[in-house]
């Protein structure tokens, strides 16, 4: 889903980095509450986002024939709302553009929309959709694997947007198909991974899950 | 372990490991495993071939091998830090038995 340096209009580059600091101002906002007020959320914190940095670093093989990563982004969603997740997404989308060349900063703003804000919001929506619904191991699941795609989806938009040539619909379907195929079958190993993950951490402190999960439902109006 | 995580860990490994089976033999040369980042990066300059790209990165992996120790070095930060709470909150919950008994 990284977009390369230098690979977005200026005008568009300005967009979307606009769009995203008001929304990581805002979680930066709501970061700091959650700090001061639950300290005991903090090794939570720590997880999700080192979690996004495990798996955005895993290049793996899709039957497409081509090579993509997860974005990690489903743990974070659920535990702390897409604001917190912009601002955890913003911390590994910078570390990537300035140590691997991957990604960049004029197209930060775009990254961190289509990772750090669509992909979370999206499934967020899903999460809140199904949760009670059905067995919670595969609402994290299906967050996880909804979180991903509407990453990639999001991208394809963006680059649709910027280079709508011939028509933003052809250009929008190039750039959908050349992510698509080969995140669908990853997104459904992100959402397995993320769904084992959460399991295994809701054993082992399950009172603490439920403790954050009432702080986002009580604290936060996003 | 229950079956419902041995089923999600064997999916999970059957996804990762049916397009190596799948496209066994065919490499780089022959197009395959590159980069969907790369693919759409090639593609705009397919439909908008006088596009040029006006920012370069400060800094660049000088190779290869040098890109993939950064990876790891990534991926191995994470790693140590959800390690290092998984084995935390293991503590925790050992410390809160004993002390119950």
């Amino acid at each position: 889903m990284h977009i390369m340096e230098g690979y977005l209009p200026v005008e568009w580059a300005i967009v979307w980095y606009i769009i995203s600091a008001i929304v990581v101002g805002y979680g930066i906002m709501n970061l700091n509450k959650v700090l001061k007020n639950n300290p005991e959320a903090k090794p939570l914190l720590a997880i999700s986002a080192a979690f996004m940095f495990v798996l955005s670093s895993l290049k793996l093989p899709s039957v497409s024939g081509s090579c993509s990563h997860p974005t990690g982004n489903g743990l974070g969603v659920i535990l702390f709302g897409p604001a917190i997740t912009s601002v955890l997404a913003t911390i590994v989308l910078l570390f990537q553009a300035l140590v691997l060349a991957h990604g960049g900063l004029s197209t930060l703003g775009a990254n961190i929309f289509s990772m750090g804000i669509m992909g979370p919001f999206v499934g967020y929506l899903v999460f809140k959709a199904l949760r009670g619904k059905l067995n919670i191991t595969w609402v994290v699941v299906l967050t996880a694997i909804f979180a991903d795609w509407a990453t990639y989806l999001t991208t394809s938009v963006q680059l649709a947007l910027a280079f709508p040539n011939p028509s933003f619909m052809s250009s929008f379907t190039d750039f959908g198909t050349i992510f698509a195929i080969t995140q669908i079958p990853l997104a459904i190993a992100e959402g397995l991974i993320t769904g084992l993950l959460w399991d295994y951490l809701s054993k082992l402190r399950p009172e603490l899950f439920e403790k954050v999960m009432n702080i986002k439902k009580g604290g936060n109006n996003e | 372990m229950s079956n419902k995580h041995l089923f999600m860990i064997l999916a999970l490994i059957a996804i990762i490991v049916a397009p190596l089976i799948m496209f066994n033999g065919l490499g780089e040369d022959e197009g395959f495993f590159g980069g969907a980042d790369g693919a759409a990066e090639e593609h705009i300059t397919v439909i908008n071939p006088e596009y040029e790209p006006w920012f370069s990165s400060f800094w660049e992996p000088p190779s290869g091998e040098i890109e993939s120790l950064l990876f790891a070095l990534q991926a191995a930060l994470g790693a140590i830090i959800i390690g290092y709470y998984i084995g935390y909150f293991k503590g925790l919950k050992k410390t809160e038995k004993s002390e119950n008994e």
